[in-house]
């Protein structure tokens, strides 16, 4: 397992730097091959202070007129080591790991990122709790008690859940408390506060999720309860409840738990969406933010970090997977 | 076969009064289904005593299972419109407690304790992602109020009795990591964990290669006189049921077509369809013949089951008897020449039947 885990993180690495490369390429190579000029280009990053001096200053940071690779090695480096670089006016040193330096907004990607990241790392967190909770109960009341009037109505809810957009929902949720300010606060200062002030994106992110997860729990113990092995388990003499949850509910959370898996780590690299309903200073925040002002470093540096708790997510439902399933484990 | 005969035979030696361990009595399951009703058992009667073996035989949906699985009430009973379950009517007698109106509470209290199943395909019958002794653990322990540790030992015990090497160690194994005759070993084992009564084994030996079903049905027999269980084997071949059982009974469309002791079946059987059972089995201590005889058509439809006997359309013995056969239901009637109880249903008249089968069906045996 400990030798599977670290071959995956080798992997894991390779798989960054192909992410960064393909990034890199994007905003930095692309538009050259589409005829725009090193000076167009490094303008695009100098912001306010159109000079030469600036625009030679980020050439020089880029290094937009050597070959590519060298381009994508020093911005590698960067990260690894730390960089030092002119903005035109003056030197500014960046720590390792350096992922630029928006000249937009005159900041370190870096630490803007860490800075984002808790109210991203909340909302989701809190939203994940919310929806593998519904989700799941609802999924298994629904099985159980296939084509009843709770059945159904739950199913047109969900339905409504998966088609609704989080834009209508969040608003809407909103709309019913009466418009309460939803301002972001640390959850080590004050975890009131942050909870009444996270509970309406909480809400209005889980419930497309819930939705989603309760058909796909209908669907996964709806074929469990069909199994052999689970008649075998009422032919024991077992209990209804224990037959549902440890005997069908066991065999149907595999394709559930790699779903989790992989829509939290999408969601840590940025709600994108709700974020930007409620104004809360995430990464998806930031990144819409960046994209609007073509701030491509930080925009590298979203991406990123994004692809990277993707990556990891993949990692980490691997080894649950081999945890939970024998068959997977042994072979 | 076994130290304790037939009903047929001990029925008046039984204290007046007193029901056989195992009574069913017009055991009707249907099921209501969007295409109609499907009367997958219609009307079945068989008793059993411990020690005793009953073999259940017929084709794919002739009811075998559907009888299996409701004397343990493992059907999802029907809403109150009939809808959705299996509508189950007449009676089913345990050692003197009645089952078909019985309620859940007391029928899980009996199942997996008085009554066990051995299901057909040991690697879908077993959890996969539970070690077969967690699964034979929990199987003990639902009845017995006991640590985890005497329930392992029990596993272990029980894994050691039905022949399963170095059970110490295998205990903590996965279904997956089994043989397949391994595997069926240890759901013996499993369904054998609470000492039960009654032991109805569904298809047994099916998912097996043929050297290991012989291994499994010689446990099944030695088990059995070890705990003086009632067995009862659900199968399609008649050669597991050759070996094993007392009693037979013949299944086809839902009925019993013929009951009797398993010898009288076998060497005077009286109804077509158990003909066209034997004549069809290929037999190695006979010389090759040309062609196995296979019984033409289709089993029937169960929601539309021909009209009479269920069985006239594959009949070939039909023109014999004009239109009773598709005009009527036959009863199951006892034949009269033989001593023993031996019932028969079919509109044929014995005497015709008894020739028909010293004629012309034993020659091809």
């Amino acid at each position: 397992m400990l030798t599977f885990i670290v071959r995956r993180l080798i992997a894991a690495v390779g798989l960054l730097l192909v992410v960064a490369l393909i990034t890199y390429c994007i905003f930095y190579e692309l538009p050259q091959w589409a005829g725009m000029t090193v000076d167009n280009l490094a303008s695009e990053f100098v912001g306010k202070s159109q000079n030469q001096d600036a625009l030679n200053g980020v050439i020089d940071r880029f290094h937009f007129n050597q070959p590519f690779f060298v381009q994508y090695y020093d911005y590698v480096k960067a990260i690894l080591v730390g960089d030092t670089y002119s903005d035109g006016t003056q030197l500014i040193h960046c720590n390792a790991p350096c992922f630029g330096y928006s000249f937009r907004n005159s900041e370190q990607v870096w630490p803007t990122l860490l800075d984002r990241f808790p109210v991203t790392f909340s909302l989701a967190i809190g939203a994940a709790v919310l929806w593998l909770i519904f989700g799941l109960a609802i999924g298994v009341i629904s099985a159980v008690r296939k084509g009843s009037i709770l059945d159904r109505s739950v199913m047109i809810v969900a339905l409504l859940g998966v088609a609704l957009p989080v834009y209508f929902v969040g608003p809407l949720i909103w709309m019913l408390d009466g418009f309460p300010a939803v301002s972001y606060s640390s959850f080590l200062s004050n975890p009131l506060s942050w909870a009444q002030a996270l509970w309406i994106p909480w809400v209005a992110l889980a419930f497309g999720y819930a939705a989603i997860y309760a058909r796909m729990t209908r669907a996964g113990m709806l074929d469990a309860l069909g199994e052999d092995f689970v008649r075998t388990a009422r032919a024991k003499g077992l209990s209804n409840t224990r037959v549902i949850l440890r005997h069908g509910l066991r065999a149907a959370i595999m394709p559930i738990v790699t779903m989790f898996g992989m829509d939290v780590g999408a969601l840590l690299g940025g709600a994108v969406l709700v974020e930007s309903v409620f104004s809360l200073p995430g990464i998806g925040y930031l990144a819409i933010n960046s994209l609007g002002q073509s701030d491509l470093p930080m925009i590298m540096g979203v991406t990123l970090m994004a692809a990277f708790f993707v990556i990891i997510a993949n990692l980490v439902v691997d080894v649950l997977y081999a945890s939970l399933d024998p068959r997977v484990r042994m072979s | 076969m076994s130290t304790i005969s037939s009903p047929f035979e001990v029925g008046d030696a039984r204290p007046s009064g007193s029901r056989p361990f195992l009574d069913v009595n017009d055991l009707h399951v249907h099921f209501s289904t969007e295409d109609g009703l499907v009367k997958s058992v219609d009307g079945i009667s068989f008793q059993l005593e411990r020690g005793q073996t009953l073999g259940i035989v017929g084709e794919s949906g002739s009811g075998k299972s559907v009888t299996s699985l409701s004397l343990l009430g493992l059907h999802k009973k029907a809403d109150r419109k009939g809808r959705g379950g299996a509508r189950m009517t007449g009676e089913i007698w345990l050692d003197g407690e009645e089952l078909v109106s019985a309620d859940e509470a007391k029928l899980r209290a009996l199942r997996g304790n008085k009554m066990a199943m051995i299901f057909q395909d040991p690697l879908s019958a077993m959890h996969p992602f539970y070690t077969v002794g967690d699964q034979l653990i929990e199987a003990y322990r639902v009845h017995h109020k006991v640590s985890k540790s005497e329930g392992r030992k029990r596993a272990i015990e029980m894994l050691d009795r039905v022949g399963i090497p170095q059970p110490n160690s295998r205990v903590d194994d996965y279904p997956h990591q089994f043989s397949g005759g391994m595997r069926q070993r240890a759901m013996i084992a499993m369904s054998l964990m609470c000492d039960p009564q009654l032991l109805i084994a569904d298809e047994p030996t099916t998912a097996l290669d043929v050297t290991v079903q012989a291994q499994i049905l010689d446990l099944m027999r030695d088990l059995q006189r070890e705990f003086n269980s009632a067995l009862i084997i659900i199968t399609h071949d008649l050669g597991v049921v050759a070996e094993l059982a007392d009693d037979i009974m013949v299944m086809y469309g839902g009925k019993a077509v013929e009951y009797g002791p398993a010898k009288t079946v076998f060497t005077a059987p009286e109804h077509p369809y158990t003909w066209g059972l034997l004549t069809s089995m290929p037999r190695l201590d006979r010389p090759v013949q040309d062609r196995l005889a296979p019984i033409p058509g289709n089993p029937p439809s169960m929601i539309n089951v021909p009209s009479g006997c269920a069985f006239n359309p594959r009949c070939g013995f039909v023109a014999q008897n004009g239109g009773r056969c598709s005009g009527e239901v036959p009863e199951l009637l006892q034949t009269t020449s033989s001593g023993r109880r031996h019932l028969v249903r079919c509109h044929l008249p014995v005497d015709v039947r008894q020739r028909t089968f010293n004629e012309e069906i034993r020659t091809l045996l």
